[in-house]
């Protein structure tokens, strides 16, 4: 029978605030066999990543082990000397850390801090270990590794940096790799590259790995067995496909059910059918009335916004005045989005949807192309009547929710914002309308009173679209909206998001790198590579037959999607 | 059904389901009703209140502006009266820090010297905080030709060191405005030095205003339709305000010590007006002759237990507005 070669039992931790201890982790336990892969999931404040860092004795300085103990091949780490500790980590305990734009040392060529590692360790010193360096970036599958160890990490794609960290990781051959989210900063094709990668080398070296992730599909996919915690405590660890199969935990089960990649297509598919029946019917009536009335902006197209040839380009500044370069962000992209539909628009960070969104919302000029409002070419738009009008119908939702509302307005003036601006309404009808909107969003009248910091990602994504509905718009471009937020939040928005579209007749312009949300909330999906279309189909056509191989990367880096669930 | 692993777990992994009683489910997102409101000055007025420097800097700076406010609560007696009978006389009853030279006592020319010294520093620091903020923020958001000509400027001047730029202004201002009296001089003496010190608070607007004005929540306001220069003193410049507040309040201590320096060359305030500065530079004979030295301790210990109550208070807000600090979750 062989040994667990890391066992955690009933481990404590906390971090002081002021006089008192704040319970981080509560009573974890688990344990990681030679050569096994385990990953720790949860949510961001759940306490997976603190048990991985009391792990490797990095927990910051206000934190500390309270109870519990932490043996690695037997010995207990948690209560061992400083020196012990630091003996232990790097030579039998590695560490991919989460961010790998702040993790390498900009100042140093990426060898030197690798090379760095292995002296540290004792393993090799001076040619030798830069032999080694180059054999390990190699082995990490970095092309050209020769070249690349003199390299500086900005001129490193994250990918790569990332890659350089894992082989930094594994320079000492550690027993156990420590990898907290290792890939959460990456593109979906480059995580799955880098796991793939990761998978393969840990087992070639017999190396026990433990996952830390948010990512439900990506840890099924990845581990052997599961552990789930949840507010500091595990709340179900068992066998990967166990856990996925039948969770017995409510909060697994949660998890499992809003968990994007994972979830039923079939399902999906008609409960947006539903959305979109209602939604345009709603839209139509909404359309009719454009159409007839002369007060509105727009003629009540069946096509509410259109965008023909698309092309935006940015002066790149050179070494010299006379040497700017240029860089085609988005090239030649149409596309038409539909009353009362949602159209995603999907790709890799650099793909320029994010232009697109911005030409959208007449943030930016297109260098060519026009964006069409309801029929009506918003770059002709003139005056400050006009232009108001053109911004009453189209309104944004952005990706971060601490920066998307001023911290210094309260939720209420936040809202009334837009109002004030427009000129709407007397005192008493806004705070009216203020009240109508929060109840849309789901959050109490409580919160209007409220400042951005005293809430939580979620709420603030629901100010967020309360304040873009405030001008009763016909159009919100969602960009990355719920990008940043954990997956049961993210389940929420999406849901709130398609009630409200079904309710108000709303067309969604959805930009998004995750392939797996768009099932949830589209029915047009326009994906994007390098500024270029690169296909334009349905949601059904393009996840059961997609035509581009990009797509297919795509669909098939979307981790755990393969997955099958019963249900 | 899939199959389920048939190998039996290892030990230590066995299927575990935590009783349902340890963590009860919470609706996600829930608010946090049971404390009141807060915004950003509130709290950050709370993190002051819990800082012991800050509470230290308030009583220094509290008594300093009671003293300027009424000086006749501290001594009767007449700051300008000299009686030459008593020169460098001592300490006696009535008169506890003595006469200096010219017989005038040292006590009351201290308290009344507060009253320059704030009011040069104060005037100061308003002026240059108004005219940096403005300057900076506009370079700042507008950028292109209108930040590169706010910033040539500001560099020009900045390069030119404060005190030497305010002796040259000075003296040129004294030529041509020879009897100025209390309000002129420190008029001049504010001038001079806001010509030269305003940069310093031009580039720190200008680069808050840079971080600030890409966040998503100014061009969220852009899309509701809201004009740049609303977007700009609405959005932008209250959420830079926490660096430009912080410079403002270090700089009023820095201003306070360069009207005495100025003083003390004798091309600061004009002679006749109570301050710190122009006793200090009075006293200077002292040190030479080595006797009373007190003639020269009470206006020097005044200017500087005066400014170090402003720099302790700008380390104190520094502390409090510091966003990191200040971060949740």
């Amino acid at each position: 029978m062989t040994e667990p070669l890391l066992k955690i039992n009933d481990l404590h931790v906390a971090f002081r605030q002021g006089r008192t201890m704040v319970p981080a982790v509560q009573g974890a336990s688990l344990a990681v066999y030679p050569g096994q892969t385990v990953a720790i999931v949860g949510e961001s404040g759940s306490g997976k990543s603190t048990t991985a860092h009391a792990i490797i004795g990095l927990l910051p300085g206000t934190g500390q082990v309270t109870d519990g103990e932490i043996l690695f091949e037997g010995r207990d780490i948690a209560h061992a000397s400083k020196k012990d500790i630091v003996a232990v980590r790097g030579s039998k305990i590695g560490l991919v850390p989460q961010d790998p734009m702040s993790n390498l040392n900009p100042l140093y060529r990426v060898g030197k801090q690798i090379k760095e590692a292995l002296e540290a360790a004792g393993i090799a010193k001076g040619k030798a270990a830069d032999a080694r360096v180059i054999e390990l970036l190699e082995e990490a599958g970095l092309p050209d590794a020769e070249r690349r160890a003199k390299q500086f990490p900005h001129e490193f794609s994250g990918g790569m940096r990332q890659r350089a960290l894992i082989a930094m990781g594994l320079a000492a051959r550690p027993k156990l790799l420590i990898a907290d989210e290792p890939t959460s900063a990456l593109d979906v094709t480059v995580q799955k590259q880098i796991l793939d990668h990761l998978d393969q080398l840990t087992d070639d070296l017999g190396v026990a790995v433990l996952l830390i992730t948010h990512d439900l599909g990506l840890a099924a996919e990845r581990a052997d067995h599961l552990v789930v915690m949840y507010k500091g405590r595990v709340v179900e660890s068992g066998p990967a496909l166990q856990i996925l199969q039948h969770p017995q935990h409510p909060y697994s089960q949660r998890l499992i059910k809003s968990a994007p990649s994972l979830a039923s297509q079939r399902l999906l598919s008609q409960q947006r059918a539903e959305v979109r029946e209602q939604a345009q019917e709603v839209a139509e009536v909404l359309a009719d009335e454009v159409a007839q009335g002369d007060t509105q902006f727009g003629e009540g197209l069946d096509v509410v916004v259109e965008a023909k040839g698309l092309t935006k380009v940015f002066p790149i500044p050179g070494g010299a005045p006379w040497k700017k370069s240029e860089f085609t962000a988005v090239d030649d992209v149409s596309f038409q989005l539909k009353r009362g539909t949602t159209l995603a628009i999907v790709g890799e960070s650099g793909s320029g949807k994010s232009t697109v969104a911005q030409m959208v919302l007449d943030l930016l000029k297109p260098t060519s192309g026009t964006v069409e409002f309801d029929g009506v070419d918003i770059s002709t738009l003139r005056g400050k009547k006009e232009q108001l009008a053109f911004r009453r119908q189209v309104q944004p939702v952005f990706q971060n929710p601490y920066a998307s509302l001023d911290p210094m307005y309260s939720i209420y003036r936040s809202i009334e914002e837009p109002l004030r601006t427009h000129k709407i309404g007397t005192g008493a009808e806004r705070e009216a309308r203020i009240r109508d909107l929060l109840d849309k969003v789901s959050l109490p009248w409580a919160v209007s009173r409220r400042f951005p910091n005293e809430l939580s990602g979620g709420q603030r994504q629901r100010v967020a679209v309360a304040r873009a509905l405030a001008l009763q718009p016909e159009v919100v471009i969602l960009d990355e909206a719920v990008s940043a937020l954990d997956v049961l939040v993210q389940a929420q928005i999406l849901s709130l998001l398609a009630d409200l579209q079904a309710e108000l007749g709303l067309s969604y312009l959805f930009i998004t790198h995750d392939l797996a949300v768009v099932r949830q909330i589209a029915d047009d999906v326009l994906v994007m590579e390098r500024g270029k279309l690169v296909e334009h189909a349905s949601v059904d056509e393009v996840f059961s037959n997609p035509r581009q191989e990009y797509t297919r990367r795509l669909l098939d880096a979307i981790p755990g999607g393969s997955i099958e669930l019963s249900r | 059904m899939p199959e389920i692993p048939t190998t039996a777990p290892l030990p230590g992994q066995d299927h575990f389901v935590a009783p349902l009683g340890e963590t009860p489910l919470e609706a996600t997102g829930t608010l946090d009703t049971s404390r009141p409101p807060e915004s950003q000055w509130k709290e950050a007025w709370k993190n002051l209140r819990r800082n012991v420097l800050f509470w230290v800097s308030a009583i220094i700076l509290g008594f300093v502006l009671v003293v300027v406010a009424f000086p006749g609560l501290f001594t009767d007696l007449n700051p300008l009266k000299a009686d030459l009978s008593r020169s460098l006389e001592g300490p006696s009853s009535g008169h506890i820090a003595g006469f200096d030279k010219q017989g005038y006592d040292v006590f009351a020319r201290t308290i009344y010297g507060a009253r320059a010294s704030v009011s040069v520093g104060v005037a100061c620091t308003l002026v240059v905080t108004i005219l940096g903020l403005i300057s900076g923020a506009l370079a700042g958001f507008y950028g292109g030709w209108v930040d590169t000509i706010v910033s040539r400027i500001a560099d020009i001047f900045f390069a030119i060191p404060l005190l030497l730029g305010a002796i040259v202004g000075l003296s040129v201002l004294n030529n041509a405005w020879p009897d100025r009296g209390f309000g002129g001089g420190v008029v001049a003496v504010t001038f001079a030095l806001a010509a030269f010190g305003w940069p310093q608070v031009t580039r720190i607007a200008r680069s808050a205003v840079l971080e600030v004005k890409n966040l998503e929540f100014v061009d969220a306001a852009r899309a509701i339709g809201a004009s740049q220069a609303r977007n700009l003193w609405r959005h932008v410049v209250p959420n830079a305000l926490a660096p430009v507040i912080v410079i403002a309040t270090v700089s009023l201590g820095i201003f306070i010590v360069a009207e005495a320096t100025l003083s003390f060359l004798g091309i600061g305030l004009p002679y006749g007006v109570v301050s710190w500065g122009n006793d200090i530079s009075a006293a200077q004979n002292q040190i030479r002759s080595g006797q009373r030295l007190g003639v020269l301790f009470w206006p020097a210990s005044a200017l500087a237990v005066t400014v170090l109550g402003f720099i302790l208070l700008g380390d104190a807000v520094q502390d409090a507005l510091d966003p990191k600090s200040r971060k949740k979750d």
